[in-house]
């Protein structure tokens, strides 16, 4: 009875974080929609419900409805796994993230690692779904993308490291705690820029979107799915994009700390502040989607592997003679 | 005890059934995601003797880097279509004996090391997620041994790492004739007067413009 308790709690602890990123995640789509819109001077998204809140429900009725269509020649074990795989580590990776002191699903010791290293298993969906299609423009833009986001995961890895030399710990929650006087923006402000850059490019958001270019490329990897299958595609993508500004909230924006530590902002609960921050950064998400436009591919390997790599690897030696000669670097 | 027994075997099971299929399966594309599922079982299976680190680091080198660019290359070689040649034409047959030389060879290293291997009961008690020794965080150990005991052994593996690396990319570079490489110096410094040449067109002549 004791084990079916716990399972039981367990689940409703997942529920309870999921369904809110799910529709999130739809929030997050016409919020993306909007903005994109503005910018370019159109309405968007503005008759389903108040506002055009209710669009992508719509949208999401809209591919349930539809049929799926799985080729003929395609490897149909892969082919439905593909999108399967993408929407699941999209989701689990929510597992580890703070949303306030002890709002948190599993507080494990190596939190960070477990967030990058399913983001980095993330390429696996593109692929198989590329691979699975057996036509040319998927497959094209599952190499694109293989090579694409195993290079910004480097730069990201090492702008990781930059934080965990002022932090100490590979825990989420002591990254959050570390910013109590200074968020990390402040003194590693290049390195927020880079990670931003970076996040795009790895969650395959304009300008770096060329996975799914649909000017050279169709709609990449995802050009033979129609239906709930692309749904999930597209869902997975989004909720990587949440992850990403979750995680770049958290490593430079002090997560679910309030920004000033006075008498009215502390009233206002981390949970709260944490999803303010996540928006914030989607915001810059969707605007640089309107405002830049798409990098040719030789172009956005230089950047990685020429300019994103050397500095912040030079950033990482610069952070640690730093704390070093002040030695300001964290004890366990 | 019991559950931790259960997910254990759960975890082994996929390990040596995906193992399994990793030289079974036909299709080399198969052969490599079971590649892939062994090494996340595996992966599992550290983060259940309390290695977390492990754990992660396995997952992000092996499976999240080294099997994609596995991945990469069986994709693009289509390497299933080849074997079937391969295996009808007669030249097959004059790799066997190496091939058997090696394999067992394998074998008798593989029966060596687990004659020597002993099960440690005692590894499994007192585990939990937060495994700590002494208070000390497994990250953290790791890095006290790695950095001050082993320091040498260790700056010695990355620069074989660093040296294969280059070596890697001297092999494989070399400089093609005509071939025409976009300069983004020479793009970015491109001005009006360079891009832009005003002129007087006749009539039923026409210019001649060379790109």
């Amino acid at each position: 009875m004791d084990y079916i308790n716990i399972i039981f709690q367990e689940v409703y602890k997942i529920l309870f974080l999921l369904v809110p990123v799910l529709v999130s995640v739809a929030m997050i789509v016409w919020l993306d929609r909007r903005v994109w819109a503005f910018v370019q001077k159109r309405q968007g998204p503005n008759v389903v419900g108040p506002f055009g809140l209710l669009q992508s429900l719509a949208d999401a009725l809209k591919y349930i409805f539809k049929e799926i269509i799985i080729p003929a020649s395609s490897n149909k074990i892969i082919f439905i796994l593909a999108p399967i795989i993408t929407m699941t580590l999209a989701l689990i990776a929510w597992a580890v993230i703070p949303f306030s002191e002890s709002q948190v699903l599993a507080n494990i010791n190596v939190g960070i690692l477990y967030i990058f290293a399913v983001s980095s298993l993330g390429v696996y969906g593109i692929i198989m779904g590329g691979w699975a299609s057996n036509s040319k423009y998927p497959f094209l833009g599952a190499i694109r993308s293989a090579a694409q986001m195993v290079s910004y995961e480097v730069s990201i890895g090492i702008i990781i490291i930059n934080v965990l030399l002022c932090v100490g710990s590979l825990n989420l929650n002591d990254i959050v705690i570390a910013q109590k006087n200074i968020w990390f923006i402040i003194p590693l402000f290049p390195m927020f820029v880079i990670f931003f850059i970076s996040a795009l490019a790895e969650t395959n958001r304009p300008p770096f979107d060329l996975p799914e270019a649909e000017a050279e490329l169709v709609a990449g990897y995802q050009t033979e799915y129609s239906g709930m299958m692309y749904a999930m595609f597209w869902l997975g993508e989004y909720a990587n994009i949440l992850l990403m500004c979750a995680l770049g909230s958290i490593l430079f924006l002090g997560g679910w700390l309030s920004p000033i530590d006075l008498y009215p902002f502390n009233l206002i609960p981390g949970a709260i502040w944490f999803i303010f921050k996540i928006l914030l950064l989607f915001t810059l998400f969707a605007l640089v989607k309107a405002i830049v436009p798409r990098y040719r591919y030789d172009q956005l390997m230089r950047l990685g592997w020429k300019i994103f790599l050397p500095l912040s690897l030079i950033y990482v030696v610069l952070t640690a003679s730093y704390l070093f000669y002040f030695n300001l670097l964290p004890t366990i | 005890m019991m559950a931790h027994a259960i997910f254990f075997y759960f975890f082994s099971t996929i390990a040596i059934i995906s193992a399994i299929m990793v030289t079974v399966s036909k299709n080399t594309v198969h052969s490599v995601f079971f590649l892939i599922l062994d090494f996340i079982s595996i992966s599992c299976l550290f983060i259940m003797i309390g290695a977390e680190f492990l754990g992660m680091i396995m997952l992000i080198v092996y499976v999240g880097a080294v099997a994609v660019l596995f991945l990469f290359v069986v994709m693009m070689l289509n390497v299933a279509q080849q074997k079937n040649q391969w295996f009808l034409s007669s030249q097959s047959s004059r790799h066997i004996p190496i091939g058997l030389i090696i394999s067992t060879i394998i074998f008798f290293e593989l029966i060596i090391v687990i004659r020597g291997w002993k099960y440690k009961p005692e590894l499994f008690e007192n585990i939990d997620s937060t495994s700590s020794f002494e208070g000390v965080s497994n990250t953290h150990s790791l890095g006290q041994i790695l950095y001050t005991d082993y320091i040498h052994v260790f700056q010695i593996s990355g620069m074989i790492l660093l040296v294969a690396m280059i070596g890697a990319i001297v092999l494989t570079f070399r400089q093609r004739e005509g071939v025409k490489k976009q300069s983004y110096i020479k793009q970015i410094s491109r001005e009006r007067s360079e891009g832009v040449e005003v002129l007087n067109v006749e009539t039923k002549k026409g210019v001649s413009v060379d790109d």
